[in-house]
């Protein structure tokens, strides 16, 4: 049971980061790689706060997210102006850079070693430290972005998200000033990613740049791949299905030494056959 | 028409390259309150470079862009708040979307919702096939609703001058006459001044009260519609490139 709550709360993490990022690549057409560096600024602040400055865990948090915003908005200054395969290399170096901040940093995030006993929050007296109660945070947090996520859609900033998508010449004919509607859906989701970020540092409560490395981007962008890019459903979906075969994968009976090969061997297929049969995924209404 | 209204919008002296190439040459145009021009010319005239240079998709690398007989520094999404609209070439709707939000895309500079929707209402009035689509993806629309949509979409900001380029390619004649009747319907009725890119010499010169004729990115000819007719003009441009279609 504890471990089926375990699997619950990272469906509800990568929930997250699945909608957050479908934001950006799903509905606006940016092929963004650097989701896992926004979610790792919002563990990183969030746990340096709650260690170092015993912070109140919802204000650490909101500063987390604010941190993580505020980077996405100075770099996508510069890489909003790129297009196509050159936003893509610009968000490969930004989660590099991000990771490496966080590896070498040593003084503040303690590189390797990591930050341990991050503490659970608690909320109005209620200590999060069972499971089932953090699940119940980590349920309401996704069910929160899931309609932030289907409010920006059906808005009419959603509306010109997809028109740039589509062709962001043509937009910019319309007087849409292409660059800032890019700057703004990016930090949006960057700062929706360390909301995610600052539920992982705390429910795991112990974080390590290995978290948060481009393999990690990759993962969540595979997610919204299978879900589906452009659907919110999809972006929900397609993280719970991954989160499921890696776990399930646990029960395939192959010796430990090779279990975790043979996971990243089973995802890497797994990758590859829904890009030969299925590119839009399971409810995508738009492929790359 | 010249002389009798006032100058909209000019393009002074203008000359652009792609790469090497000099794709404009000194070219000169200007649009009036309420005519229609045409800009005439073979494959690879320049009329669409001229079209977009006036609206700042390409860059000059000399010349200007007077509006209202002041310089201004033309940039795509602050020309639409001017009240100039560009219908791109090719039927470039926003095929994942519905026609309905197509339509909204085109109200960005109007102040508040009321005015979109009392905006798009009248561009249904004139093309009312629309109306019954209104909820359909643009990308099952047929071509010439398409071109149709794409002229709406431009119509939705209630401009002053609307720029359409090729609007006739890869439609069938027949559609071709539909959307030049169109254009001469929104000109006449809502005094929209509308310049018109076009290959197809016959159907626009039938519509256009001016026309400047183009040919290796300059302009060879600049007359009223009527006179173009008999000069010779336009066979020898066209047929020294070979193109001529009527």
């Amino acid at each position: 049971m504890e471990y089926l709550i375990h699997i619950a709360v990272l469906v509800c993490l990568y929930g997250i980061l699945g909608l957050s990022l479908n934001l950006v690549v799903g509905e606006t057409g940016l092929i963004s790689v650097a989701h896992a560096g926004f979610y790792g600024i919002g563990a990183y602040v969030t746990a340096l706060l709650l260690v170092g400055l015993g912070m109140n865990f919802f204000l650490a948090m909101a500063l987390g997210i604010i941190a993580s915003g505020l980077v996405a908005l100075l770099i996508s200054g510069v890489i909003s102006r790129l297009r196509g395969v050159y936003f893509l290399f610009g968000t490969i170096g930004l989660n590099i850079i991000a990771w490496s901040i966080f590896l070498n940093w040593q003084s503040v995030t303690r590189g390797p070693l990591g930050i341990p006993s991050i503490p659970r929050p608690g909320i109005w007296g209620l200590d999060l430290y069972q499971n089932l109660q953090f699940l119940f945070l980590a349920a309401a947090s996704l069910a929160i972005v899931y309609f932030i996520s289907v409010f920006i859609k059906k808005s009419s900033f959603g509306r010109v998200l997809n028109s740039i998508r589509e062709d962001e010449e043509a937009t910019q004919i319309f007087g849409y000033a292409t660059s800032y509607y890019k700057l703004a859906i990016f930090t949006i989701g960057a700062m929706l990613a360390a909301l995610a970020g600052a539920l992982f540092a705390t429910y795991i409560t112990y974080i390590d740049p290995s978290s948060f490395t481009i393999n990690e981007s990759i993962f969540i962008f595979s997610t919204i791949v299978l879900g589906g890019l452009g659907s919110s459903r999809g972006a929900v979906l397609g993280p719970l299905l991954l989160v499921f075969l890696f776990e399930g994968f646990r029960f395939a009976g192959f010796p430990s030494e090779i279990a975790a090969q043979m996971r990243m061997l089973a995802y890497g297929f797994a990758l590859v056959l829904l890009m030969l049969y299925r590119p839009k995924g399971i409810w995508g209404t738009f492929r790359i | 028409m010249t002389g009798m209204n006032e100058i909209l919008l000019a393009l002074q002296n203008a000359s652009v390259q792609y790469g090497g190439v000099r794709a404009l040459e000194n070219v000169t145009t200007q649009i009036d309150e309420g005519e229609i021009v045409a800009l005439m010319g073979p494959n690879g005239a320049g009329k669409s470079t001229a079209l977009k240079a006036l609206f700042g998709i390409v860059p000059m690398t000399e010349g200007r862009v007077l509006w209202h007989g002041k310089k201004i520094i033309p940039v795509p999404y602050e020309m639409s708040a001017r009240g100039i609209t560009f219908v791109p070439q090719g039927r470039q709707v926003f095929k994942s979307l519905t026609v309905y939000e197509n339509l909204e895309l085109g109200g960005y500079s109007l102040p508040n919702r009321r005015d979109l929707k009392n905006n798009i209402e009248s561009v249904l009035q004139f093309f009312p096939g629309l109306k019954p689509k209104l909820g359909v993806k643009a990308g099952v629309l047929s071509g010439g609703q398409q071109q149709m949509l794409t002229i709406g979409r431009g119509l939705v900001a209630d401009p002053k001058v609307l720029l359409l380029d090729e609007p006739s390619l890869g439609l069938s004649p027949k559609i071709v006459q539909e959307v030049f009747e169109k254009v001469r319907e929104i000109n006449l009725s809502r005094k929209i001044a509308v310049v018109i890119v076009e290959h197809s010499v016959k159907s626009v010169l039938s519509i256009a009260h001016r026309a400047y004729l183009m040919s290796h990115g300059k302009v060879i000819a600049s007359r009223n519609a009527g006179e173009f007719e008999g000069s010779g003009e336009l066979e020898q441009a066209f047929l020294a490139s070979g193109t001529m279609r009527r």
